[in-house]
């Protein structure tokens, strides 16, 4: 055992010895340590190097309000950067090392940045490396990433599961304190659901760092009882290492449990390595607790300064005493009994109290220096602290006095008053009012949308039987707004100490004026930012807190500024003349604590990440080896590659088979609406521009889809299947949209009409063929007379196909001969197979997507979302023939806007390139001139573009202003690389220009 | 992440609902007797109250139905949520 731990207390087993590597130096520490309280046990104090001077820094809190002890835990796939080492449990062959220090935390060649830190002062970044814009990349770059590497990311996949839970609970309370617990017990008895989440490994809290005396016993014993209690309460859940990290409107509190987390990551579990909670609660009590603000003082950065409610935790909760010889350095009651813990601990302790008048009672034990502060801290990486400098401290707290004098010694335990913890508070959008008597922002107790009550030191109460007791009132309160009646169970406390007195002194002087010696006063340490910094933000005119936090990057660290904050507003008050909640409060946003990628992942990785949706032929083409691509969340064949073929091989073979044999899409991806109800014609003449009153039963017809902008936003035939019912479809990706606009309409503009509308996508299966032989293949399939007489183009046949009942289109995307077999989407497969054997004497090839897009780009076809961008009517796609003569449609009117009807608008246009073998690249912008270099004047754009087998050349179409009127020009288009591909603007159409095939 | 009762089935996640913008506004029905200012009013331009706002809402990942939210834009205050064919509700005491 160290000269550090303490031969008896704390929560430790001396028995269980852990063997742990920091640094690649090997240490021994107990079961139940941190991996900083292990250290300390080490006498280690010096942990990171900080971000920008590359000082050393050490140890200085207990928990999550830490700013430098975050380390690189373990490595390879396992390695996670920011770890806490206050947070992280110690386990046998833990493997760790510093952040942000090279070649070693000892030896830090980084440290030349502190002798050229006249340059690193606040908004450095946005000063030094400003210009010239080149050296970004050479230079700067690599510079700031060096200085600023705070921590790596882990570059192999992690080999660990997370998952995501949802919970409700009529009462949730954050944090098991004395407050929390209280308010536990009391509402236990309701029969409520309730969660008390904590994030440490244990219940307790502050009395974990403190002990006390409740009802009668050591708390220990009470809180072993506590926790006896709610474990057997069937309507409590507890949770032990969740962090609540986010509280969202409507009490959503988001939080994270470390449960395998914390172990050795050779420790074999099912379990995941973390579960992201998201709770619903109907009340939320904050029982978050306080956290302790450090001195700004000269040199207050430097390892061996911790925070004194911090070494007291070392001390009782870890058997860690951190230092013999300890100075005790505060400004108010609280940290006298830090002071008596470490001087029961064995240590040495002389206060140095900036307050003139002190309470004899607390003086009492101590050597105490009144009206005096730190003014220089001897400090050598090799020595670590040797003693201090003291000086008396005018009244007004602005110079120093006297000659001084030193104190020898090897730890400064300081407290310059409390927080409490309200960032959950805020983040519920609960305001602060400022404590003036104890210096701190407290909760102000309104809410609108978050039912929540702030309670015990989160709500700025500090004694222990004051803080139970709202703990217990607080939940008693929230449930009896549930309507449920319960006593309020108040432990009885021994302890219930007064705040005391506290003397307002945001910068303590040394013998240098602050910002103009060697000796620097930091307010934030994970940024490297100083009292001299926040004065020169306000020289610089970033006076608001919102400029500060960027311009000094205070709050903005992993520990989100829990020490910082608080002085640095202070310090700008100062600066500004102006008091605290004057200057006021940055705003606080989750997460409190870092959370991590794996945690709000959960299990959507890899397979798991979306759903995919699938037709039901879809094994038939995974057998005959399709290569998919994502449309929407299907999956559809895109090409299907023979042999070894290429991409481009593929889809020409599968072109040009489509209109010389026979070949079949599956096209059951396509949205289908079915729309019944007395209504319906009606209400198809509103939705589409087109004319549907005379629309046959049997008939089909191609109908455009605009918002009342006017601009088309889908496509799709829909065909009359009898009276007042009719069968849609929409594009692919459109499907839902389309089912929510039309809901829309019926439900909020015409609830009166009578239209039923149904999504019945899923329940088809669709094999779309295509090509001359078409016809002769489907007939031996079929009892459907396909004559053109009795199945002309344009119409839908109901019979059977392959002993399946189906509805037969006849209509295409491809302008050839097409019959569109829509089966019951179980048969889809069955139906499948047996076209494909029957077609083999014809050479029946299967066609994925990207012929699919050829074939009717061939035909000038548009697709809606690639050839249309929202901003496009229908007389823009040159589709003026499907407007119908009606009085009234949906986009109707916006057509003869002034902007919608002038001229000179895009239009859609056939692009052929002069050398038919160039495919412009889609995207590809056309220019009114051609310079050397951009800006040039754009004109329009490619939007389709393609090979062609069956035009033996190149196609395109595009979108090009005034484009319906320059027919026969030649346009330019420049490419990436610069140069310019010249194309004449034609009818967008390629092959067929009659239309025979189809209609045959 | 708010909680909204739906008219028709009760009190659900906001994650399973999606708003279109502002309720109570018909659709004109003689847009061809319009002046392009007046149509273009009814297509383009929307309150956008610091306060009270009544919007549209469907419950996208439940009945799929319509219906109308009453709602504090600053406070997220949801005062009442009611059917398409339902009156406006009355403002809540207090406000504008
Ligand atoms: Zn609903």
């Amino acid at each position: 055992m160290s000269q550090y731990r303490l031969k008896q207390g704390g929560r430790i087993d001396r028995n269980k010895s852990v063997s742990f590597v920091f640094n690649g130096k090997r240490y021994q520490g107990c079961e139940g340590d941190t991996l900083a309280s292990a250290l300390l046990a080490n006498g280690v104090h010096l942990v990171s190097r900080s971000f920008k001077y590359h000082r050393p820094r050490g140890i200085m809190g207990h928990g999550w309000e830490d700013p430098n002890a975050q380390i690189q835990l373990e490595k390879g796939a396992f390695t996670t950067p920011n770890v806490f080492a206050t947070i992280q449990e110690l386990y046998n062959g833990l493997e760790a090392e510093s952040q942000n220090c090279w070649p070693s935390v000892e030896k830090d060649i980084g440290a030349i940045n502190s002798m050229l830190s006249r340059f690193y002062v606040a908004g450095f970044y946005y000063k030094t490396f400003k210009w010239p814009r080149a050296a970004w990349e050479t230079l700067y770059e690599k510079v700031i990433r060096r200085a600023a590497g705070m921590g790596k990311v882990p570059e192999l996949p992690d080999p660990h599961r997370y998952e995501h839970m949802h919970a409700y609970c009529d009462l949730a309370i954050v944090g098991a304190g004395p407050a929390g617990i209280a308010a536990a017990l009391t509402a236990a008895k309701s029969g409520k659901r309730i969660m008390l989440i904590e994030d440490a490994p244990e219940l307790g809290g502050s009395l974990l760092g403190e002990p006390g005396t409740i009802d009668g016993a050591p708390s220990d014993q009470w809180l072993a009882s506590a926790k006896a209690e709610l474990d057997a309460a069937e309507n409590v859940t507890v949770l032990t290492r969740t962090q609540v990290a986010g509280y969202y409107d409507y009490n959503y509190l988001v939080a994270s449990e470390r449960v395998t987390h914390h172990l050795s990551p050779n420790t074999p579990s099912k379990a995941p390595r973390e579960r992201l909670w998201k709770i619903r609660a109907e009340r939320v009590v904050l029982a978050t607790g306080a956290i302790e603000r450090p001195m700004v003082f000269a040199d207050n950065d430097r390892p061996g300064i911790m925070m004194a409610s911090s070494v007291m935790a070392y001390i009782n909760h870890y058997g860690v005493c951190p230092g013999q010889k300890i100075v005790v350095f505060t400004n108010n009651d609280s940290a006298y009994r830090a002071a008596a813990a470490m001087q029961d601990a064995g240590a040495s302790v002389v206060v140095v109290d900036v307050r003139a008048e002190v309470d004899e009672a607390l003086k009492a034990k101590f050597e105490v220096h009144c009206g005096a502060g730190i003014t220089g801290v001897d400090y050598s990486v090799k020595n670590g602290i040797r003693s201090v400098d003291v000086h008396a401290i005018s009244a007004d707290g602005s110079t120093i006095e006297g000659p001084g004098s030193t104190i020898e010694c090897d730890l400064v335990a300081q407290s310059a008053g409390w927080q409490p913890t309200v960032h959950l508070h805020t983040q519920a959008r609960g305001k602060l009012n400022w404590d003036a008597d104890r210096l701190c922002f407290v909760p102000n107790g309104t809410h609108v949308v978050n039912p929540n009550t702030s309670v015990g030191a989160a709500n700025g109460t500090f004694g222990l039987a004051d803080v139970m007791a709202e703990g217990a009132a607080a939940a008693k309160s929230l449930l009896a707004e549930l309507s449920v009646d319960v006593e309020a169970v108040v432990p009885s406390a021994a302890e219930n100490h007064a705040f005391g007195s506290i003397r307002e002194l945001w910068i303590v002087p040394t013998t240098h004026p602050v910002g103009e010696g060697k000796k620097k006063h930091f307010h934030e340490y994970q940024n490297d930012a100083t009292a001299a910094d926040v004065w020169l933000a306000k020289r610089e005119g970033f006076e608001s807190v919102e400029h500060l936090k960027r311009y000094t990057n205070t709050g903005r660290g992993t520990d989100q500024g829990k020490l910082s904050n608080v002085n640095g507003l202070a310090i700008m008050a100062g600066a500004r003349g102006l008091t605290v909640p004057e200057v006021g409060f940055t705003t606080f946003r989750p997460p409190y604590t870092p959370l991590t990628f794996g945690a709000v992942m959960g299990q959507t990785n890899d397979d798991t990440f979306t759903p995919a949706r699938q037709t039901a032929m879809h094994q038939c083409h995974v057998e005959r080896g399709a290569v998919f691509e994502d449309v929407g969340d299907w999956k559809r064949p895109w090409y299907f590659p023979k042999h070894g073929e290429s991409m481009h091989d593929a889809v020409q073979r599968e072109c040009l088979a489509v209109r010389q044999s026979v070949g079949v899409l599956d096209a059951s991806t396509l949205g289908k609406i079915d729309i019944k109800g007395k209504d319906a014609r009606k209400f198809l003449n509103m939705l589409y521009t087109n004319n549907w009153s005379k629309l046959g039963e049997g008939r089909c017809r191609y109908g455009l889809m605009v918002n009342e902008h006017g601009m088309v936003f889908d496509d799709g035939v829909t065909t009359c299947i009898g009276e007042d019912h009719f069968h849609m479809t929409t594009t692919t990706g459109g499907a839902a949209r389309v089912m929510t606009w039309i809901e829309e309409w019926l439900q909020t503009e015409w609830p009166d009409w009578e239209v039923y509308a149904t999504s019945v996508t899923e329940q088809w299966s669709v094999l779309s063929i295509n090509g001359p032989k078409s016809r002769e293949l489907l007939a031996e399939l079929t009892d459907i007379d396909l004559s053109s007489e009795a199945f002309p183009f344009m119409s839908m046949r109901e019979g059977n196909v392959c002993g399946v009942p189906a509805r037969v289109y006849r209509i295409s995307f491809t302008g050839e001969l097409t019959y569109e077999v829509n089966v019951p989407a179980r048969y889809g497969r069955y139906v499948w197979e047996q076209v494909f054997k029957a077609g083999e004497k014809y050479d029946i090839v299967p066609y994925g997507t990207e012929a699919m897009h050829v074939l009717r780009a061939e035909k000038g076809f548009i697709i809606a979302g690639q050839d249309t961008d929202g901003t496009m009517t229908p007389m823009d796609l040159g589709m003026d023939w499907i407007v119908g003569k009606k009085e009234d449609a949906i986009g109707r009117r916006s057509w003869s806007r002034s902007d919608t009807s002038r001229a000179g608008r895009k239009q859609l246009v056939g692009l052929l390139t002069q050398d038919p073998n160039v495919v412009l690249p889609e995207g590809t912008h056309a220019v009114s001139r051609v310079l050397p270099a951009p800006p040039m004047d754009m004109i329009g754009h490619v939007t389709s573009s393609y090979m062609s087998p069956n035009c033996g050349r190149s196609i395109a179409m595009g979108l090009i202003k005034d484009g319906l009127n320059r027919m026969g020009q030649t346009i330019d288009f420049v490419l990436m690389d610069g140069t310019s591909v010249p194309a004449k603007i034609v009818k967008p159409i390629f092959f067929d220009e009659a239309g025979e095939r189809g209609r045959d | 992440m708010f909680v909204i009762e739906c008219p028709w089935c009760g009190k659900r996640d906001q994650s399973e609902f999606i708003t279109h913008g502002e309720a109570h506004i018909a659709r004109p029905t003689n847009g061809h007797e319009m002046t392009d200012a007046e149509w273009g009013d009814y297509v383009f331009f929307r309150d956008n109250p610091k306060g009270i706002t009544r919007e549209r809402w469907i419950h996208t990942h439940g009945c799929a139905r319509w219906f109308n939210v009453m709602r504090h834009t600053v406070t997220e205050e949801i005062f009442a949520t009611y059917k398409p064919t339902d009156p406006k509700p009355e403002l809540p005491e207090g406000s504008e």
